[in-house]
């Protein structure tokens, strides 16, 4: 600590090369938060999967439905405590750019008993059961259009037209709930199947997909197994696989998020580094001579290289921290997109590599202020 | 007088590519304790080199170098980094300030490796600006001081932590002729009153009378001069 303020001194011995040294650290860590929160929200659902759940898809694709007859057959195989089942709506709320919100009919009190994280009121699930156009939606979604318990919403379909032909579906909001799990989404709706199924022109008695729990002890592998056997060579074959590999292949559809945000993150620290890593060089060989009086009044070689490096990860963490900060308050404001979130351990991997890039970029100009030698250093000022 | 510096049997060999340059050839010396030398002699007699092995900056091809009772020659790196700072202040030609530390903050440096706490080092620090006349220029960074003002900060720099040896390379060297009798004056005020040893390297004869005596360096040797 007795040397921060020579750190500190040093650190801004060139203002302007300093100031933008750390303006490029800052946007790199802007950034770093940014695509971190977007790749955690499209693969959220893979990390907060539930292991003892499991998803009963159509086998060729996601997008075909499967008769809703399926659900006691399901049921029925040994091992399968729960079933319940979704579809995906697809509609939007005003304006098509709202359709990040998604919509789901369901079973209220299935769906719920299936999804113990999901927390709401006992009374308003009640409401929303005995309400046909009842629909509850999440807090992060209520939270970004403003909505209330009572407010009646219209959504406009992109898939389903109702009988009379309308697109529109209009609901009343009986319940909002949240999330027990920090990182878990709640930017979706949900509202009744039954009165879905009656209303929508098509599609009938067809289900997106099951959702189903496992009975503690029970393998979840011999049971995917033994409900894809049993609609084998149906017109309906099934795919049962975990929630986190459904999660993982519904965000798939948008290409690979983890590896475009790993590519874009990787280019932007590799610059990064050689921003700071020259602004280290030139620091070290503008003051080759102020090293050496260092050395020379007593300063030994391993604490002229803890200096050098520690401006060095000073530097990343002033940049580091005003770039994480303001993304934090972005992503926290909901202005920029809303739903995103930015765990816990985002923010520790970020702080790991604004010390790992400060060692990194610090390293070898280190290096060379501890090998420096006295006489040859001084001799060059001489 | 006890001596606080001995060299005995001392030469110190440098390698220039494939060509060998003995810079001090089998030098004997001792530097009695409160003395104030001055070493002339011309550019590449080895004045400096001198300097470097009585501070611990350099190592003698052959020989020994003892200061205050240390063997300097057989100690490692990082026992000659702790040894200079407890025993031994330097002052240079072209004073070697810190540009971003004020003048107080570049008295302290030294005592950053001391136990001392913020307060203690900053008491020590306005004690030296005050022997060598700059304390009112505390918080001044050396832009704002003149030549010989820095040269006085670097002074102070080198004796705050009390050591008993100063060593300075042309001290004056950089300074117009007043300045430097005046700086030359704190070195003999800080030899007489304060009892600094001091070994001065220099080119100016002028400066060289300020000393007690003045030791000439030409091609590795020396020889001595009381002054008159």
């Amino acid at each position: 600590m007795k040397y921060l303020g020579l750190i500190w001194h040093s650190v801004w011995r060139k203002k302007i090369r300093t100031s933008l040294t750390i303006l490029s650290v800052f946007v790199a860590f802007l950034l770093f938060a940014l695509l971190s929160a977007v790749g955690f929200a499209f693969r959220g659902g893979e990390d907060v999967a539930d292991a003892e759940r499991l998803i009963v898809l159509e086998k060729v694709s996601i997008i075909n439905p499967l008769p809703s007859s399926y659900q006691a057959r399901i049921q029925a195989v040994p091992g399968v405590e729960a079933v319940t089942h979704a579809n995906w709506f697809g509609g939007y709320y005003q304006e098509p750019r709202n359709s990040q919100f998604a919509q789901f009919p369901v079973r209220p009190y299935e769906y719920f008993t299936l999804y113990p994280e999901l927390q709401m009121p006992e009374e308003q699930l009640r409401a929303w059961a005995n309400n046909r156009e009842g629909a509850v939606v999440g807090s992060q979604m209520a939270e970004a259009l403003g909505w209330e318990v009572g407010d009646r919403i219209p959504i406009t379909a992109t898939i389903f037209p109702k009988t009379d032909g309308s697109m529109t579906w209009e609901f009343d909001i009986e319940g909002i709930f949240a999330s027990d799990d920090p990182r878990g989404v709640t930017n979706f709706m949900l509202f009744d199947y039954e009165y879905f199924d009656e209303a929508r022109a098509h599609s009938r008695g067809q289900v997106g997909w099951y959702i189903l729990r496992v009975e503690d002890g029970a393998d979840p592998v011999a049971i995917a197994n033994a409900i894809d056997r049993q609609f084998e060579n149906s017109p309906a074959e099934t795919d049962t696989s975990t929630e986190a590999a459904f999660a993982a292949s519904f965000a798939a559809q948008f290409g690979n998020i983890a590896l475009i945000v790993s590519l874009i993150l990787g280019a932007v620290f590799f610059t990064l580094l050689l921003v700071s890593g020259n602004t280290m060089s030139q620091s070290v060989r503008e003051r080759i001579s102020e090293l050496a009086v260092l050395k020379t009044v007593g300063f030994e070689d391993s604490t002229v290289l803890g200096i050098v490096l520690s401006e060095s990860v000073l530097i990343m963490l002033l940049g580091g921290l005003l770039g994480l900060g303001t993304g934090w308050l972005l992503i926290q404001s909901g202005g920029l997109l809303p739903g995103l979130y930015l765990p816990a351990s985002t923010i520790l991997l970020a702080l790991a590599f604004m010390i790992g890039a400060g060692v990194l970029a610090g390293l070898f100009p280190a290096l060379k202020a501890m090998r420096l030698s006295i006489i040859d250093a001084l001799a060059v000022r001489a | 007088m006890t001596a606080i510096a001995t060299l005995r049997g001392v030469s110190k060999t440098y390698q220039k590519g494939k060509e060998r340059v003995d810079v001090l050839h089998e030098l004997d010396l001792d530097i009695p304790e409160g003395d104030f030398i001055a070493v002339m002699g011309p550019s590449g007699s080895g004045k400096t080199t001198l300097l470097n092995l009585l501070g611990g900056l350099d190592k003698p091809t052959v020989g020994t170098v003892t200061v205050g009772g240390a063997e300097l020659s057989s100690m490692s790196n990082n026992q000659l980094s702790r040894w200079r700072s407890n025993n031994v202040g330097f002052i240079f030609q072209f004073y070697n300030l810190l540009p971003v530390l004020t003048a107080q903050k570049n008295v302290e440096l030294p005592l950053l490796l001391t136990n001392f706490g913020g307060a203690e080092r900053a008491k020590r620090a306005q004690i030296a600006l005050d022997i060598v006349g700059l304390a009112d220029r505390a918080t001044h960074h050396p832009r704002e001081l003149s030549g010989g003002q820095e040269q006085r900060v670097a002074i102070a720099r080198a004796i705050v932590s009390d050591p008993t040896l100063l060593l300075c390379d042309e001290p004056t060297g950089d300074l117009d002729r007043d300045t430097a009798d005046e700086i030359l004056k704190l070195l003999q005020t800080l030899n007489r009153e304060h009892g600094k040893t001091i070994v001065m390297v220099t080119h100016d004869a002028q400066a060289a009378e300020y000393a007690n005596r003045t030791l000439h360096c030409d091609k590795g040797t020396l020889e001595t001069r009381e002054a008159a």
